[in-house]
This record gives C-alpha cells, sequence and structure tokens, in this order.
C-alpha cells in the first residue's frame, strides 16, 4: 500500500497509449500540479474521455504510466482511487435512492466516518441547491439536478483529484454558476481539478492552465497567454487559439 | 377555414416528409417493413452478436437442430399414427386442457407485451413527433406481437405438425391454422385488458399491474390443476385431473361445439378455417376499436417515468457501512424499493404453490413427499438466485461509481454475492423447515442442492456480467441465450441431483457430474471481452 506523498504532483501521465480499432490515446504524457485547475480540451474522439477513464481506473491502459498523489494508479489502484474522485458526462446514480440516500452509500464506498459523512453530505446538498430534492427519489430529478448529486457524491469524501467529465452538460445558468463555485472552492482549498468541457469560455475563466489533444496526442499546454504566444493569436478568444490548434493538427494529418 | 387551412398545411408537411403522400395502407406497409428490418437486425445481433461469420453458423446449428427435432418427432408420431387418433371425450380433454393451458403462456405474453408497446420509449419521441399516423404504428405493432407469438409457437410445434402432415397427410398443417388463431385471439384479449388497466388504474400503475395479471394468467391454469391433483388426488400430475372418469361424466360428447379447438388441432380443416377467421376478426375489432387511443396512452404513460416520488422525511441519522454492508444495504434497499423488478423475480416463485399445498396437506404424514419436493424448491431456488445474481452483479446503475471506489473488484463481487445468498436463503428457509418436519435428510438434501443451484447459477452471471441498467432486467435473457440455456441446464441437472438423492439413489451422482459438466463448458463459451 503507497501512501500520497505530499510533494508529488497530482497527476503524474507518462506514455500513455491506448488502442480500440485505432489509437485513442497515443503516447500521451501529462504533469498537474497539486492545487491547479486544469482543462483538458480537444474536438470529438480526440481521445480526452478515454485518457480520464484511464486514470480513474476505469479502463486498462495498454502501455503507460499513471500516477495519483505519488501513487501509482496501475500497481495499487486502490489506494489511488481513495485519493480521488470521477464524474462522468453522463449522471450514473441510483433511481430509486434519493440524494441523502445516495451519499450516505458513496460515504460507505470510501469507509467513511457516519457523523462526517452526514455533515459533508447537508453540506453539498445545501451548496448545490438540492435541499428541496434531499428526499425525493433521484428518478424524479431533472439531467441538471442529477449531475449535481453525481457531483456531490463525488466531493462528499473530500478527494484530492477531482476528475470531471463535461461536468457542466445540461445544467441550467444557476446550476452551472453553483457546480463552477464549488469547483473553485475546492481549487481554493488545496484539490486539484481537471475537467473536459466543449464550453471553452468555461474553461477561459476557470483554468489555470490548458491542455489541448487530438488524435490521442497532447498538441499543446500552458496557461492562455502561452497558447496564445504558441499560435500568434494573441489578445485572441480562447475558442480562436483552440480551433487554430487543431487546424494545424488536421493540416499537417492531411499534408501527411 | 383556420381549421382548413391548418389541416392543408399538415397534408403538405407530411407529403413534404415523405416525398410524396401516402395511402392508409401504403404507411401500414412502410411501418411493416420497418419494423421487420428492424426485428430482424434485433434477432441476428441477439443470435451472433453483430459477427456475420457466426451468424451462419448459428443458422447451421438451428437448422441441424431442426432437422433433429423433426427426427425425434417423426419417430415419436410413427407408432401413433399408425394406429390413429381415436376420438373419445377423454383424448379430448387432455388435448383442450393442454391447448388451453399453452394459449394461457401465449396470453401472459400477450399481456406483457401489449402493455410494453405503451411504455417503449425507444422511437415513440421520434414518430409521435412526426405527422405519421400513430394508430398506423399501433396496428402494425399489435399485429407483430401476435404474428411474434404465433411464429414461436408455431416454430416449437413444427416438427410434430410437420411429421404428422407427412405420415397421415396435409390435413394435420390445419393445426398452424389454429396456432395462429390461438395467437391472434391472445393479443387481441391482452389489448382490451390492458385498454381497461389504463382506464381503471391508470398509466401509473398499469405496467406493474400488467405485470402481475400476465404472471397470473399464465402460471394460474397449470397451478389450478396440479393444485386440484394435489387436493384430490395427492399428486402433481395433471393428467390424474384430466383422465378422470369424474370429468369425462360431467363433460359433453364428442359432437359439442366445446371441442371444436381440439378437433382443428387434430387436422379437421373446416373448425380451424372457422376458428381463424373468427380469432382474426376479434382482433382487428379491438385494433380497430382502441387504436385512436394509441398516441394518448403513450404520452400518458411517458409521464408517469417524471412522478416524484417524496420517500418519508429523514430521522434516520447515517450510519458507518463498511464497503461490503454499504454494497448489500444498497441491494436490498434497491430491491425493495422496485416492485416491478420484485414481481419479476418472484414470477418464478408462483410455480411454488402446488408443491407448498402438498407440504401442507401431507405434513407428517406422507414419507416421500419430499423426493417431488426437493427437487422443485431446488430449480425455483437456483432460479431465482440466477435473476438476483444478474440484478446485483450486471444490473448496476451506477457502474462508474462502484468501479472508481477504493474497493477491490473481489471485495465488491463479494459482498454483492452475498446479498444475493442471504434474500435466496430467507426465501427457502421457511420452506426447507416446514420439510425437516415431514423429512429431515429432505431438509439436508434442499439446503445443500439449493446452495450449489444456487452458487452455479451466481457463476454462470459472473462469467456472463455485462453492464446494463436493472429495468432491462426482462431482456437479460434475451441479451445472452448462452446463459440462459447455462443456467436452466444447471438449474434442472442440480433439481435432478436434489430428487435422487432424497430418494436415496446413486443416480444423484450421475446428475451432479452432469450439473458440474454445465460449468467447464459455460466458461469455455463465455464472452472474452
Amino acid at each position: 500500500m503507497t501512501a500520497p506523498t505530499p510533494t508529488s504532483p497530482a497527476l503524474e501521465i507518462q506514455d500513455l497509449r491506448k488502442t480500440f480499432s485505432r489509437p485513442a490515446v497515443d503516447g500521451l504524457s501529462l504533469t498537474i500540479r497539486r492545487g491547479e485547475f486544469y482543462a483538458l480540451l480537444g474536438p470529438n474522439g480526440a481521445g480526452k474521455t478515454t485518457t480520464l477513464r484511464m486514470v480513474a481506473g476505469l479502463l486498462n491502459p495498454d502501455a503507460g504510466a499513471i500516477s495519483i498523489c505519488g501513487i501509482d494508479a496501475r500497481t495499487d489502484p486502490i489506494e489511488a482511487k481513495r485519493v480521488m474522485a470521477w464524474v462522468p458526462d453522463e449522471p450514473l446514480i441510483y433511481d430509486k435512492l434519493d440524494p441523502m440516500e445516495y451519499l450516505e452509500f458513496v460515504a460507505g464506498l470510501w469507509g467513511m466516518d457516519a457523523q462526517r459523512a452526514e455533515r459533508q453530505a447537508r453540506d453539498l446538498i445545501r451548496v448545490l441547491g438540492l435541499e428541496s430534492k434531499a428526499s425525493t427519489r433521484c428518478n424524479g430529478l431533472s439531467k441538471g439536478m442529477r449531475q449535481k448529486v453525481a457531483l456531490a457524491g463525488a466531493l462528499i469524501h473530500d478527494p484530492a483529484l477531482i476528475i470531471l467529465d463535461e461536468p457542466l452538460t445540461g445544467l441550467d445558468a444557476g446550476s452551472a454558476r453553483q457546480v463552477k463555485a464549488v469547483l473553485k472552492e475546492r481549487v481554493a482549498a488545496g484539490a486539484t481539478v481537471i475537467m473536459t468541457t466543449h464550453i471553452l469560455d468555461v474553461a477561459e475563466r476557470m483554468a489555470e492552465r490548458i491542455g489541448v489533444i487530438a488524435n490521442g496526442k497532447l498538441l499543446a499546454e500552458g496557461t492562455l497567454d502561452e497558447l496564445r504566444t504558441r499560435t500568434g493569436r494573441d489578445g485572441e478568444t480562447l475558442e480562436e487559439v483552440f480551433l487554430t490548434l487543431v487546424a494545424e493538427t488536421s493540416d499537417e494529418a492531411a499534408a501527411a | 377555414m383556420t381549421a382548413l387551412v391548418s389541416r392543408a398545411d399538415g397534408r403538405r408537411r407530411q407529403r413534404s416528409h415523405m416525398g410524396k403522400e401516402m395511402t392508409s395502407a401504403q404507411t401500414l406497409s412502410w411501418f411493416a417493413g420497418h419494423e421487420l428490418r428492424l426485428a430482424w437486425r434485433d434477432w441476428a445481433t441477439m443470435m451472433a452478436g453483430g459477427r456475420t461469420s457466426r451468424e451462419r453458423l448459428v443458422t447451421v446449428i438451428v437448422l441441424m437442430m431442426v432437422a433433429a427435432l423433426h427426427w425425434l418427432a417423426f419417430a415419436i408420431l410413427k407408432p401413433v399414427l399408425a394406429h390413429g387418433v381415436e376420438l373419445d371425450v377423454q383424448t379430448l380433454i387432455v388435448l383442450s386442457a393442454t391447448m388451453l393451458t399453452s394459449f394461457s403462456m401465449m396470453l401472459s405474453q400477450a399481456i406483457e407485451h401489449v402493455t410494453r408497446a405503451f411504455y417503449a420509449r425507444a422511437d415513440m419521441d421520434l414518430i409521435l413527433s412526426s405527422p405519421a399516423p400513430a394508430r398506423h404504428l399501433f396496428t402494425v405493432r399489435i399485429v407483430s406481437i401476435a404474428m411474434t407469438g404465433a411464429l414461436m409457437s408455431a416454430l416449437m410445434l413444427s416438427p410434430f405438425i410437420n411429421m404428422a402432415a407427412v405420415l397421415d397427410g396435409p390435413r394435420w398443417l390445419s393445426a398452424y391454422a389454429v396456432i395462429a388463431a390461438l395467437s391472434a385471439l391472445s393479443t387481441g384479449i391482452s389489448l382490451v385488458v390492458a385498454m381497461a388497466l389504463f382506464r381503471w388504474i391508470g398509466p401509473k400503475r398499469t405496467r406493474l399491474a400488467a405485470q402481475i395479471v400476465a404472471a397470473v394468467v399464465g402460471a394460474a391454469l397449470l397451478i389450478a390443476i396440479q393444485a386440484v391433483a394435489v387436493m384430490t388426488y395427492g399428486n402433481l400430475s395433471r393428467l390424474s385431473v384430466l383422465t378422470s372418469p369424474a370429468l369425462v361424466a360431467v363433460l359433453p360428447d364428442v359432437s359439442s361445439l366445446v371441442w371444436i379447438p381440439a378437433r382443428a388441432m387434430l387436422g379437421e380443416t373446416g373448425p380451424a378455417l372457422a376458428m381463424l377467421a373468427g380469432c382474426l376478426a376479434l382482433l382487428a375489432t379491438a385494433i380497430a376499436t382502441h387504436a385512436d387511443r394509441f398516441a394518448t396512452l403513450v404520452i400518458a404513460a411517458a409521464g408517469t417515468s417524471d412522478d416524484v416520488q417524496e420517500n418519508a422525511s429523514r430521522k434516520r441519522p447515517y450510519r458507518s457501512f463498511t464497503t461490503a454492508q454499504a454494497l448489500r444495504a444498497k441491494e436490498w434497499q434497491l430491491l425493495a424499493r422496485d416492485p416491478w423488478l420484485v414481481s419479476q423475480t418472484l414470477m418464478q416463485v408462483l410455480y411454488l404453490i402446488p408443491p407448498a399445498l402438498l407440504l401442507w396437506r401431507d405434513m407428517g404424514s406422507a414419507e416421500s413427499m419430499h423426493i417431488i419436493l426437493s427437487p422443485v424448491l431446488v430449480m425455483a431456488f437456483g432460479q431465482l438466485a440466477g435473476g438476483l445474481a444478474w440484478l446485483a452483479i450486471s444490473g448496476e446503475d451506477a457502474p462508474d461509481l462502484v468501479a472508481t471506489a477504493p474497493v477491490s473488484l473481489t471485495a465488491i463481487t463479494r459482498a454483492k454475492i452475498e446479498s444475493v445468498l442471504a434474500v435466496v436463503a430467507a426465501g427457502a428457509a421457511p420452506f426447507v423447515l416446514a420439510m425437516a418436519l415431514l423429512s429431515l435428510w429432505g431438509a439436508v438434501v434442499t439446503t445443500l442442492f439449493t446452495a450449489l443451484a444456487s452458487a452455479a447459477a451466481i457463476l454462470v452471471q459472473l462469467w456472463f456480467r455485462s453492464t446494463a441498467k436493472r429495468a432491462n432486467f426482462r431482456r437479460r435473457q434475451v441479451a445472452s441465450k448462452a446463459a440462459t440455456f447455462s443456467e436452466a441446464f444447471s438449474s434442472v441437472f442440480w433439481a435432478g441431483a436434489a430428487g435422487f438423492a432424497a430418494s436415496g439413489s446413486w443416480y444423484a451422482v450421475g446428475f451432479v457430474a452432469l450439473a458440474l459438466a454445465v460449468l467447464p463448458i459455460t466458461w469455455w463459451i463465455r464472452p472474452r471481452a
């Protein structure tokens, strides 16, 4: 059993590879520091979700190394999972449980103390605006509400690394603001957030560093300013920068 | 004027959608073609997992099985038809009862399928938001239910019908008309039942009620005959009731109209065609009467999924759980809150009513009754374990959550298996205790073989695990035929072993060997991905 080391990066990926019918992730390397808000961007089919699913232990890589807070996720997945949370784009929760019961179950999976778990659950329910639905079975909740319940489940055990795949899809403006506020608060408290999103405005405003991948490879990485410099698009929005980067790859692929 | 304009607009829109205006018959045939294509692809995928080479292999295997069954039917029928079929009341009673039992099962299936047509969501939003008339889709779906029911029954009986026609003349082919008639009749009645349920108890409860009605209809006749046999003759054999002189005495002679279905089945063409015409007319009337309400009811049924269920205000504080406790508690909580799933799972327990009656009747008096009861209980609880194991192992609604929890897959699986075994144990315990009063040896055998049958069923589910929504429980048996057959063979062999063991026969060892042999074969054919 490995203990998390305080000085090691929140996530370190080296030469990660996964092939289905074609390479989905092709020698990807990433280092994400502790307490960082990191946005992983890429066009559809770029390999974002595959990468994050491998990090979360939901998919076995063909090759490469994954280290979470200094824990080798491939040799010690249980300890790695203990400090991590995963929120998929589709909120898969139990229809027949209400949000409080769902959170109690998640707390049980992470072996939390009951009193602490209940306190955390009530806080999350309040912060995410779920109080009126706390005793409503999840099959009666809207997609946005379910997404917030799934997020609460991810946060209840205070993970050091929070991985979110398209967390804002299907949320109304008010809910999106609540989710963003909660995530920012977690980052301020020292947690690391890695998020994929197609809403580039959100990535632009929230992420400290941005990684752009396409065809399973990292195209560019850095702060927004660094990416602007890299693409020669000073003063432009992230959307322009992103499209330039992706277009470069398409051109290179076409030329090859 | 406005109405006229909007109707004309609607027609124009329909025309532009379909390229040219379609007549009702064309729309019907277009829908029928669409449904047929989907049904065929569904079937091909189910049988071959989408692989063309496997489709060919499956076709070859099916053809070989059909040939073998025809040969078997030939061997059975040749001596019977050589002497001719004697048309006496007793033969007609047995045949009519068999047909009635088959019909009750067809009716049960049809009630489920017809009700499901209103709750199926897959393409309903698309179709109901299009200008195509929903009543045409309804007609096609109901007719396809009737045709599927007829086809399945015809497939099962075809070796016997075909061989009877070969041995004794083509008149036996009229049995196909009888099957079609029974399927049309069962579908028509199902439609009326479903509509009545919608009217009386509303769309929210109709699905569950229809399922219970279907289960009761499917099992009631068989159970009733067995119950009469138990109470009157002290055994589970239907024949003891159907061939009893008392029954023959009260029923009309062979010329009565009551026997028309049986006579039609025995190759009398006139009654067969009359039955077919009557039943088709009934189905057509039922469809014509209810088709216009289809869209309204589908929309009402869709609204039920948005119904909000409030749990009683939370008084209980959180409890500290170990991972295993949390998983077990979750499984039991989900099961307890889903009456639809519970009723699906407990269907098999319905068939325990006759043996339970037998237990009650012979408690303390019959010394060999455990020989009959033990295999029945082993079979029923083995099947129950299989169903519950699917729910716990494959029917995980939050697979990502469980997979990202800091727990090993082994610990998760163990906790889920424990939750299944606990439910099976709780269900079997009263029967085993009652049997212990009858025979201690019978109780020991039943306990042992129920545990073995349950373990085998769980292993099959583990080897064939796949991620699925719990709501897809019904599809588990069509999702993997291999798993279904393995589970069935395993249950049958363990039940056989229990029966022989209860009687003290060494044949039990042979059945144990067969049951154990199913496991490596199942392991070998398991999906490798």
